[in-house]
């Protein structure tokens, strides 16, 4: 039991301490080192803050009237009491406008004062669909194939109902007093309401979002249909697909990563073991869009082939897809859990002669709880924001419907249909931007509640602490 | 040795760790309602022995073990054991505490429920008689439903030791169970050990040879894998045969 004293002298002789002082020194390296991760972690922190600001600042656009409506309104009211003549002749640009439509006579110049939109060149541009002769239309037409053709139809129909108003309103153009103004902003207001509703780009509200905006057989329903001449944006379809499929597909995947995560720790022997959780974690890496590819092609017709279901592409085909893409996520985690948990553990269940089954179920996998629950909810999240499967494997109808074997819209494959439809900063454009910050507070009101308030329930309930 | 049965028997016992040899040949009978202490210095393999009695050296990966191991003249490494039985009927406390993080009542009243024991009456019983026989029972009388992780570390290994008692087991293995321990709680746990060989056999690992003086009736020593001697405690620690087991005894080594 003697212990050897190790030679001091001997051994230690190449540290030497001086005497000890007051005085402190400047280690510039590690000074450095300690200011540049300070800095790292701000910026990747301040980076995913800005990210959220702007999602959040882009989605406010849902509740504006579109810019174009608003500087419409502007320019031809409120301003008008300072407009000398000559600005006063790009406000009735208007009139020449029209004139441009009926008789092709208006000069180059002319068009090009016209600014009650942002983008005025392309709005004029636009102007060229109408009957052309003179050779500064033919040029504007030959700038027009450059741009994107759709959203100039569009436009230029909005245009034509916006031009239809502006002949019906008289622009004041005298001085003011404040009761004329009064009179002035409440025309501006019925302007602006009537713009929106013919142009179908009211902007939406909260309770709009949630309630029933269609009826279909005299009964309500939830409608998403973003364009039309009476945009009906329900989120209802969209939440609910969305969940719809993030649980099927979660169904599916919990007990088949939980059970392939006990086999690997408890069960399989070492060489498998080192064969199927690389395997598996490769999985995790796999591009979302090949697993959609696959189940689009091939999926979908087994599924439809031994379910002899109506649609091809439905909410269970896209659930599986989901589950394809959240097994290696929940497996990896939960494998950790397991493995994380010390041996003496199992040690002691198998000692009380406990089977290895025993052992797994009633102290491994409570013991991993935490873990496991983590693993679900990282599965949740993943599954909820997955896009590309949901945009080939759901069909993407926004029904609401409790039929699994229904098509289903959910909000990410929305987000990622619409994105290059949609006008900049319109309303479909700032819901599309809501979309994304609800999946946003989805996400993370679920993780606050797993971590502040489930977890310590469910570990209380399984562990007894 | 002529008036005591023999409980367990080892015959050439050999374990290897991959191609190191951890057990070298070993033969050694074990009383029946006694307590056998193996000592040694670290290394010398008396864990590793006796982790091979309850089949736990199974659980590692590249172990080899040949020979054979005797429980009432049973061979427990013979093709047509089944490990869970055998293990349900020999109890281990382990070096370090390690009850499951439950509650105390569901930490006892696991090895009854993995015995398919579901009754709650039954189980209750179970729980208290084990607790009692455990000598904690006051302790922890009015919180079995808080957390186990909350008792002391010498609570603890008692707590473990009721656990292992509740499946009603003939043997006891116990692995340095009170290297951890303070020494009011080390007396405490010796105390049991004594209270408890009325009824099982005990085999305890030790590191401490006062607490081996102290708590056994037999004592072998073991040496780099070989066991050099075995004996009466008495015998052991006052009149060792081995000149080994003198010099570790008086201290001179390990």
């Amino acid at each position: 039991m003697e212990k050897e004293k190790p030679n001091s002298e001997n051994s230690v002789k190449y540290i030497i301490h001086k005497p000890l002082a007051y005085g402190k020194k400047l280690y510039i390296g590690e000074f450095l080192a300690e200011k540049f991760i300070k800095l790292v972690a701000f910026i990747s922190i301040a980076a995913i803050f800005a990210i959220f600001y702007y999602v959040f600042q882009e989605a406010t656009y849902a509740f504006k009237s579109p810019e174009k409506i608003n500087e419409y309104v502007q320019k031809s009211h409120l301003n008008s009491n300072q407009n000398t003549s000559s600005d006063n002749l790009k406000q009735e640009s208007y009139n020449s406008n029209s004139d441009n439509s009926t008789s092709p006579s208006t000069n180059q110049e002319d068009l090009k004062q016209e600014s009650y939109s942002s983008n005025v060149d392309q709005n004029l541009k636009q102007e060229s669909y109408s009957p052309t002769t003179t050779e500064g239309e033919l040029k504007q037409d030959t700038y027009s194939s450059e741009k994107d053709v759709p959203k100039q139809i569009v436009e230029t129909k909005n245009k034509s109902k916006l031009k239809k108003i502006e002949t019906s309103v008289e622009t004041p153009i005298e001085n003011l007093t404040e009761s004329d103004k009064q009179a002035i902003s409440q025309r501006a207001q019925i302007l602006k309401t009537s713009l929106e509703e013919t142009l179908g780009e009211k902007p939406i509200t909260f309770k709009e979002m949630f309630s029933p905006n269609d009826y279909i057989d005299n009964k309500p329903d939830y409608v998403w249909q973003p364009v039309g001449n009476t945009p009906k944006f329900s989120f209802i379809p969209l939440f609910y697909g969305a969940l719809k499929v993030t649980m099927i597909g979660l169904v599916i995947a919990a007990p088949l990563a939980i059970l392939a995560a006990i086999f690997t720790v408890s069960f399989a022997p070492k060489w498998l073991k080192e064969i199927i959780k690389p395997a598996i974690e490769i999985l995790a890496g796999f591009p979302s869009v090949v697993l959609g590819f696959f189940c689009l092609m091939t999926l979908a017709t087994v599924i439809q082939e031994v379910f002899h279901t109506t649609y091809r592409l439905n909410s269970f085909v896209g659930g599986i897809g989901m589950a394809l893409a959240v097994i290696p996520i929940i497996y990896t985690v939960t494998e950790d859990a397991l493995t994380a948990i010390p041996r003496f553990m199992s040690e002691a269940s198998l000692a009380l002669g406990a089977s290895r089954w025993q052992t797994a179920w009633r102290v491994l996998l409570p013991s991993a709880a935490p873990g496991v629950f983590a693993a679900l909810i990282l599965g949740f999240g993943r599954a909820f924001g997955e896009t590309m499967i949901a945009l080939m494997a759901t069909g993407n109808a926004a029904l609401v419907s409790n039929n699994i074997f229904e098509s289903v819209r959910t909000m990410a494959a929305t987000i990622g249909a619409e994105m290059a439809e949609v006008e900049f900063r319109g309303v479909h454009y700032g819901v599309l931007f809501l979309i994304g910050a609800i999946l946003f507070m989805v996400t993370f009101s679920l993780n606050a509640l797993a971590e502040f308030y489930v977890r310590k329930k469910l570990m209380k309930r399984i562990q007894g602490l | 040795m002529k008036n005591v049965n023999i409980k367990i028997s080892t015959k050439n016992l050999n374990l290897y760790y991959g191609t190191k040899q951890a057990l070298m040949d070993i033969t050694l009978d074990i009383p029946e309602k006694q307590v056998t202490a193996f000592i040694g210095p670290s290394g010398c393999g008396k864990s590793t022995f006796l982790r091979t009695l309850n089949r736990m050296n199974d659980l590692i990966d590249g172990v080899k073990i040949d020979g054979s191991v005797y429980i009432d003249d049973i061979n427990i490494y013979d093709k047509n054991i089944d490990v869970v039985q055998l293990r349900k009927r020999i109890g281990m406390v382990f070096q370090k505490s390690n009850p499951f993080p439950k509650s105390i009542f569901d930490n006892v009243a696991y090895g009854p429920r993995v015995n398919g024991i579901s009754e709650r009456s039954k189980l209750e019983e179970i729980v208290v008689e084990s607790l009692k026989r455990a000598a904690i029972w006051d302790e922890v009388k009015d919180r079995l439903k808080s957390s186990a992780l909350g008792l002391s570390g010498g609570q603890q290994q008692r707590l473990c030791i009721a656990r292992c008692l509740a499946v009603n087991p003939d043997i006891i293995l116990m692995d340095e169970p009170a290297s951890a321990l303070d020494p009011i709680s080390t007396s405490k746990i010796e105390e049991l050990i004594s209270e408890l060989k009325d009824n099982y056999t005990i085999v305890i690992v030790t590191h401490n040879m006062q607490q081996a003086a102290r708590v056994s009736d037999f004592t072998a020593f073991f040496y780099i894998g070989e066991l050099i001697e075995f004996d009466k405690t008495k015998t052991i620690f006052t009149n060792p045969s081995n000149k080994k087991t003198e010099e570790y005894i008086t201290g001179r080594f390990g």
